[in-house]
């Protein structure tokens, strides 16, 4: 471009890297956003689903007789009304929405009610019975893995539902090369989502035109309307899912749970419409949650502190059924890889199934727990070697682009201005030795895809499609079937459009998630839709200004190189002529076409789709997050109480398009780390949910909720959409062994299990005593 | 249940309905007067979501009975806003990003209209003691925290 704008030219809307508000929040502040429960329809049925009483057991007979009887019921269903099966991944579709002839866990769905009100519904529960053959329940991994144990699923032989075995480089020379070797076991507890919205469906049957409509809380629509029709036997043409506002998922919703097919079969057996308000007791239930992990792993170090080798085992505690339990063992291992750079690694896993509520996908997908024994065994091992923990840290990076030994490919690499950040604005290295006795500073990497770079269908489409649609009225409607589940993604593909059309959000709008207006989208999950669907986007934008230049050099009998898109003026490029105003353009643009619409779509290159190994589709992504955290801890030695008083974090999220959502997503994400490394714990007695509540299971409130202090890092990834990667799980679990760290570095304790509850604190400081006595003994000896 | 006509103020609107003796507070709200922006979050008495004002006085509505309210002036999220503004909490969560998924907000904002009503220019010590039965599964309570302040500061300039 040549010359210079008149001076009266508008400037161009600039719309990422901006702080923009959500753009769905005021509904939020002001009480008018409608989540699924606030459909106030008029004569919905009160719907309740009746669950198992037992772990284990045959079912011999369900009777809902008297249940049927009752006045005010409408319908009762029992697994006799559907005999398919559902889950997420297509390989693995091993539950029914209600149990036939077993069930393998307490509080799984047996038989569902519709009644007129909630008194009849709940009368009508309390009249279904059950009659069974108990089975051997197996709580643990290894009770469900001895020789002779009952099989929960008649095709996984010994209740393993997936061994992964994969080795990577030359282990024994990694080894043998190694100056100290360290080998240690892990135990980290099963956690929950707790999203703050109970999990709630509203179904309706249409009889005449046999069509179901489904409102629910999913942050995968999609999948949800494919196990629809496929449970109720419907054409997908006949089922409609809706998402409204959804209050948080966290990976709890990124499957298809039972109580959105048994909403459907319910609304259709009742010939109408049904209500599904699941207690918090009932959302604990349903779960999906993050397993109980046991993790072996053993290191190898150079005397500098470079990793020669890494070997580790890893056994998941999976629940009943599938689930997305392949997925969640495979990302364990692969996630071994990515962060630092190893030359050789050896993963085995074992996914385990379980007598207990089944687990899936949570924040910081399979990666979690083993990246916190990982980072915990580097400290104890840096203390051996007297390095620094930042500084061996440093001694391991990676060097982008890279491809990693599983076939990683590593594009952009913010993790050595992450680790500077946080030493720098924890004061690491003046404050660490000098802190009093009881507070202590603990340190911890982490790393995360942008996006599973392989759906879970391979349909052969592309990874994402966005619709723009503008009309007379020169608004511009983003339409997307990616899921805001209040990480504000409806506002990063505003913020997007925007700024490549060089408009702010008056003209803007976004509809989403209605299966019969917006186009499919995978889902909120695998931290996919910021990339994806950004790109997606981008490219839709791109079109349609393509499509606006072109009127705006027909209307200034200009060529279309020529024109200057300045947002809400067109131009000729360097004229002095002040151009025409964007509502002409637009009216120029629908001469002969009518309403436009164009789409952009993304579509993950092969070549970053994984390696050729079996399961080689799960950790591949185009890019990855890192992040560097450090924990400021007081512990109190007499109480076995920590308290986190501060905690800095540095996330290289490529670019933040959005740094106001960028911190709360990272601030989230490394609380939602604090919990589980302090408090949270699912708890079963002989499979019953003790704590299936908000006071048993904690999560931190805002009392002991420390700061949480953000740097953005911007390590500009060459195909991210505008640089950006993903920000909400990355930091997640650099939180966990940062404070475990810190907890050792405060009182000299080592835990190897989480939460480190007060018991277990004490435990291990008792431990630690006894240990530094002993060898004091050996000492003086 | 018989019913019982409860006489009551909701957001400034006096209002009379026929009440079974054992309803909710919540219920009342939601299903009766058809104000869904409180939020039910959990079993009862355990997260805050369900938030509003009694009588000016945070009160958790899935524990308070609808009968209980009589004669009192109940205030919830849909009468924060007067004139087509928003409250300035209301403001500052929403700049702030104080509210991610949205669901926590409405019973948070209660808590901290409360809180900001007896103490208008409050510590962090005392929001914190303000909204410690109010649990946010999204934010990690910081931006809640900043939106606090922010809109305290902005109420006293
Ligand atoms: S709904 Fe949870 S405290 Fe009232
Ligand atoms: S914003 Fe989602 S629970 Fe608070």
């Amino acid at each position: 471009m040549s010359g210079r704008p008149p001076p009266e030219a508008p400037a161009r809307k600039k719309m990422i890297g901006e702080r923009v508000p959500l753009i769905d929040g005021i509904e939020k502040v002001t009480g008018r956003a409608n989540y699924t429960a606030d459909f106030l329809t008029a004569g919905a049925l009160v719907g309740r689903i009746y669950r198992s009483p037992h772990s284990h057991a045959r079912i011999i007979r369900i009777d809902v007789e008297a249940a049927r009887k009752l006045p005010g019921v409408v319908a009762v269903i029992t697994g006799a009304d559907c005999d398919k099966t559902f889950g997420i991944l297509p390989i693995a579709q091993n539950e029914f929405p209600l149990a036939r002839e077993r069930v393998r866990y307490r509080g799984e769905p047996v038989a569902a009610v519709a009644a007129r009100d909630e008194a009849s519904a709940e009368a009508a529960l309390r009249l279904i019975r059950m009659e069974v053959e108990g089975l051997p329940a197996y709580y643990e991994p290894a009770k469900a893995r001895v020789l002779g144990a009952v099989d929960l699923h008649g095709d996984r032989p010994g209740n393993l539902e997936r061994d992964v075995h994969n080795e990577f480089g030359d282990l024994a020379a990694g080894f043998a090369a190694a100056d100290l070797v360290r080998e240690d076991s892990f135990d980290c507890a099963e956690v929950t989502h707790v999203h703050m919205e109970p999990h709630a469906a509203l179904a309706e049957y249409d009889a005449e035109r046999d069509r179901i409509t489904l409102h629910s809380v999913s942050q995968v629509p999609y999948y949800v309307h494919l196990m629809v029709a496929q449970c109720l036997g419907m054409d997908t043409a006949r089922v409609r899912v809706i998402k409204p506002f959804i209050g948080g998922g966290f990976g709890a919703r990124t499957e298809t749970l039972n109580f959105e097919i048994i909403a459907c079969l319910m609304a259709r057996a009742a010939g109408g419409r049904v209500r599904f308000k699941l207690s918090r007791e009932e959302t604990f239930l349903t779960h999906r949650g993050r397993p109980r992990t046991q993790i072996k792993l053993k290191l190898g170090m150079a005397r500098d502190g470079r990793l020669t080798a890494c070997a580790c085992e890893v056994v998941q505690a999976g629940g009943a059924y599938g689930g997305y339990g392949i997925v969640t063992i495979l990302y364990a291992g692969a996630l071994l890889n990515g962060l630092y750079d190893i030359p050789a690694v050896r993963y085995d896993g074992y996914r385990v199934y379980t007598n207990t509520p089944p687990c899936g996908a949570m924040r910081g997908h399979g990666t979690v727990d083993v990246r916190h024994a990982f980072e915990c065994l580097l400290d104890v091992m840096a203390a051996e070697l007297g390095v620094d923990a930042m500084a061996l840290r440093r001694r391991n990076l990676l060097s982008a682009p890279t491809k990693t030994i599983n076939d990683l490919m590593i594009t952009s690499y913010g993790l050595p201005q992450c680790l500077d950040w946080a030493e720098q604005a924890s004061g690491w290295r003046a404050r660490k030795a000098g802190l009093p006795p009881g507070k202590g500073l603990g340190m911890a990497c982490s790393h995360y895809v942008s996006g599973a770079a392989k759906p879970v269908h391979w349909t052969g489409e592309p990874h994402a499609v966005v619709n723009l649609k503008l009309d007379f009225d020169g608004g511009i409607t983003i339409l997307t079937g990616a899921a805001d589940i209040g990480q504000g993604s409806s506002t990063i593909l505003a913020q997007a459009v925007g700024e490549v059309l060089g408009i702010d959000l008056t003209r803007l709008s976004v509809v989403a998630n209605d299966s019969r207006i917006t186009p499919k989208d995978n889902g909120s999950y695998s931290s996919r839709v910021t990339f994806m669907v950004g790109n997606a986007a981008i490219q839709a934008a791109e079109r349609l200004k393509d499509l606006l230049v072109a009127a705006a050099a027909k209307k200034l009998d200009a060529k279309p190189g020529d024109i200057e898109c300045l947002g809400e003026m067109y131009r000729v490029a360097g004229g002095q002529d002040p151009g025409v105003s964007l509502n002409e353009v637009i009216k120029e643009a629908l001469i002969d076409s009518g309403t436009i619409t164009v789409k952009g779509t993304f579509t993950v290159p092969r070549e970053f789709q994984g390696g050729k190994f079996r399961g080689a589709a799960v950790g591949s992504s185009m890019a990855y997050s890192y992040a560097a955290c450090v924990a400021e801890v007081s512990v109190d030695a007499d109480t076995g109480t920590v308290r986190v008083d501060k905690v800095w974090v540095a996330h290289d999220c490529g670019f933040a398009l959005n740094p106001l959502s960028v911190e709360g997503q990272v601030q989230g994400a490394v609380w939602m780390g604090l919990g589980q490394a302090l408090s949270e714990e699912t708890c079963y007695h002989a499979g019953l949910p003790v704590g299936a509540n908000m006071l048993d299971y904690r999560v931190p409130s805002i009392v002991e909720s420390p700061d949480i202090e953000v740097k953005i890092v911007e390590s500009m990834d060459p195909n991210g959409p505008f640089g950006a990667k993903e920000a909400s799980e990355g930091a997640l679990s650099s939180v966990i062994p940062a404070i475990a760290n810190a907890v050792h570095a405060a009182v000299g304790a080592r835990l190897t299990r989480t939460p480190m509850t007060p018991d277990r604190v004490l435990d291990a400081l008792v431990k630690a005593r006894r240990a530094a006595a002993s060898g004091g003994l050996k000492r003086s000896a | 249940m018989a019913k019982e006509i409860l006489q009551l103020t909701v957001n400034g609107q006096p209002r009379e309905d026929a009440v079974a003796g054992n309803l909710l507070l919540i219920d009342y709200l939601r299903e009766v007067v058809g104000l869904t922006g409180t939020k039910m979050g959990c079993d009862g008495g355990e997260c805050g979501a369900c938030t509003v004002l009694v009588d000016g006085r945070p009160r958790l509505s899935c524990l308070t009975l609808a009968a209980s309210s009589a004669g009192r002036q109940v205030e919830t999220i849909e009468g924060c806003a007067r004139g087509g503004r928003m409250s300035h909490l209301q403001q500052a969560f929403h700049e702030k990003l104080g509210s991610q998924c949205g669901y926590c907000t409405p019973g948070m904002i209660m808590a901290a209209e409360g809180l900001v009503r007896r103490t208008p220019a409050p510590t962090q010590a005392q929001i914190r003691q303000a909204l410690g039965g109010n649990i946010c599964r999204c934010t990690g309570y910081v931006k809640i925290i900043e939106s606090v302040e922010a809109a305290a500061a902005e109420s006293a300039a």
